[in-house]
């Protein structure tokens, strides 16, 4: 395997190494790849940290030490049967929440365009309150089922309300939009229409929380996350094609409407395996990919550095609500990603506005 | 007289349920500077966009290389023939590299991704269009005229021996219409069959070599510059009484209205 000089004798503008054997090669944006790095890496460090944080303190180095195998045995039931999933979740879901959140913004060229806002989790909201009141289900598995289905079935509405000789970003924004809030009237209607323990209950899962996340829970949304790496990974030459326009999608050698249609049902699974596991977990999805491209300078989206970003993100709320649990009283980490999101998006808007006002 | 490379045979095209043409039959001569003219709204960037596979045909079929189109794989499609769209959406904050890099995406795979020859195919298509000096720029901060040849340099590097461009001279001054009319006839010469919509007459006449001139979405004549573009042409296609007389500098035919008062 030979390593060439940076990027050889073209300028980039910016540092790429190529990588180069017979059958292998690729030039690495070393930016992209070190940020991202750096992000897993913090997410790792604040999730050894979480680990140690409850009713039962443990410090780093018992944590370190029960991780790989020592420690006193109870140490070991708190650090690795009780915390470890939640912390792993936090990652992984983070993770894919940052995939979902890149692939839709890709796809609209629009940075609102992400799962969150096109009205996925009010369609599993509607769902999870349905299955709660006329089904009178409580248990996690009953509920993470209706919340997939629920944000699955809203993606299809959405995507054929808005289909017109394929979808454009922009229409399915708008769509997403108006689906979601009549969902969130209709959510709203049936709250009210339901006693308190199971409106306590329908509170407590649209709150978003990963405290109930258990092994038992957290294996198969593994699986399912491992699957939509490797999904996402191969429809990525596809998505970056997408993002030049459709024209020169095809004239590049992509098939439009497959790549985009396969983009959406992985975008929606990595959006639905969240809510099935933890609730809506807001803004996530919006966030990760926009800062991670600020801190990348990628050109267009990446869904590497969107999925450290993510990862490290929620694994910070997620710290977080362990700290302000100890403080003051427990609250779900949907609540922190919410409010910091909510910052980031009025943000947006306000800079979007000005520089529409700087140009028209 | 053997097939040419790419043709269309009896295409009906339309958009939206809106038919544009119906039962269109072309042929691109191979190695041509083949320039599509006429009026606006005519169906010449819905033919090219057909050409380039972009368009299915609702009925008729686009032929390249002996076989009907819609039968190869995308990828085969697009190392045979290329396309610059008529507005390209440019990702944020790409550099001129990286964008021209774009081009090689049908000769890349998931594993071979950045192999010698995709090197050397982007630094020979920087060089060929002049923005070598402008590779780690922005693309966002470059004028028209460097952003054009840019979009052409990306075009290039995808090495496809059939080019199409779709009104690649519109938005640009007047010497930067040269330049890049200039920059294809040099790919012309290098045995590269180029295919563009073009507004302006003279320029077509000049720079092509074969025209194909269309109205309401049929095709009106095929054929050299010198033997098509007549005053009566020009007149019935575009209804504008003029003279056409040669250009004083290359001989080639050159429409001068004549304003009625």
């Amino acid at each position: 395997m030979s390593e060439g000089a940076a990027g050889g004798a073209i300028d980039f503008g910016r540092t790429t190494r190529t990588v180069r054997s017979r059958r292998f090669s690729a030039r690495v944006p070393v930016r992209i790849v070190a940020v991202s790095g750096g992000l897993v890496a913090l997410a790792v460090v604040l999730g050894v940290v979480a680990l140690g944080v409850g009713e039962y303190p443990v410090s780093p180095t018992e944590v370190v030490r029960a991780v790989t195998g020592g420690g006193e045995a109870f140490v070991r039931t708190v650090v690795l049967e009780w915390r470890l999933p939640i912390v792993l979740a936090a990652i992984v879901l983070g993770a894919a929440l940052g995939i979902g959140g890149a692939i839709f913004q890709s796809l609209t060229r629009n940075p609102l365009g992400s799962p969150d806002v096109i009205g996925f989790d009010a369609g599993s909201y509607t769902a999870v309150v349905v299955a709660i009141l006329a089904l009178g289900a409580r248990d996690y598995w009953t509920l993470a089922g209706a919340a997939a289905l629920g944000g699955i079935a809203t993606a299809v509405v959405v995507y054929l309300l808005s289909f017109r000789d394929g979808v454009q970003g922009f229409r399915l924004i708008i769509v997403g939009i108006g689906v979601s809030a009549m969902l969130g009237s209709v959510n709203s209607y049936l709250v009210t229409r339901a006693d308190v323990g199971d409106a306590m209950a329908v509170g407590f899962w649209g709150a978003g929380s990963l405290s109930r996340v258990t092994w038992e829970s957290m294996l198969p949304a593994l699986a399912a996350f491992a699957g939509i790496c490797v999904v996402s990974a191969l429809l990525a030459p596809s998505l970056q094609r997408l993002e030049l326009g459709d024209d020169l999608a095809v004239t590049h050698g992509t098939r439009v409407g497959a790549a985009r249609l396969a983009l959406i049902v992985v975008g929606v699974a990595a959006t639905a395996l969240v809510t099935a596991a933890a609730g809506p977990l807001g803004f996530v999805a919006l966030v990760a990919p926009q800062l991670a491209r600020r801190l990348t300078h990628s050109p267009g989206v990446s869904l590497l550095s969107a999925a450290a970003m993510g990862a490290a993100l929620l694994m910070s709320a997620q710290l977080l609500t362990l700290v302000v649990a100890e403080l003051y009283r427990t609250i779900p980490v949907g609540l922190i990603t919410v409010c910091l999101g909510g910052t980031y998006l009025i943000w947006l808007l306000v800079r979007e506005s000005r520089r529409h006002e700087r140009t028209s | 007289m053997t097939l040419p490379r790419l043709a269309a045979h009896g295409v009906t095209i339309g958009y939206d349920g809106r038919t544009i043409s119906t039962g269109l039959t072309v042929e691109v001569p191979d190695g041509s500077f083949t320039a599509i003219i006429g009026p606006n709204a005519c169906g010449k960037s819905t033919l090219l966009r057909t050409l380039a596979r972009v368009l299915s045909p609702t009925a008729g079929e686009v032929v390249l290389d002996g076989r009907a189109i819609r039968e190869y794989r995308s990828k085969e499609v697009a190392r045979r023939l290329g396309l610059l769209p008529q507005t390209s959406l440019a990702p944020d904050g790409i550099r001129v590299a990286d964008l021209v890099a774009r081009g090689r995406g049908p000769h890349q795979s998931l594993i071979q991704q950045w192999r010698a020859e995709d090197e050397s195919a982007v630094a020979d298509a920087m060089a060929a269009t002049q923005v070598a000096e402008l590779s780690g720029r922005h693309v966002d901060e470059l004028s028209g005229g460097q952003r054009q040849r840019v979009w052409i340099a990306m075009l290039l590097a995808q090495q496809t021996p059939i080019m199409l461009l779709d009104e690649p001279t519109t938005f640009l001054d007047i010497a930067h219409q040269y330049q890049v009319l200039e920059l294809l006839r040099s790919l012309h010469d290098q045995q590269k069959t180029i295919v563009a919509v073009l507004h302006d007459l003279h320029q077509a006449a000049r720079y092509a070599d074969h025209l194909i001139v269309m109205k309401d979405g049929a095709i009106v004549t095929t054929g050299a510059p010198a033997d098509v573009l007549t005053a009566e042409l020009v007149e019935q296609v575009f209804e504008l009484p003029c003279v056409v007389s040669p250009d004083p500098v290359t001989g080639t035919p050159a429409v001068y209205p004549r304003l009625t008062d």
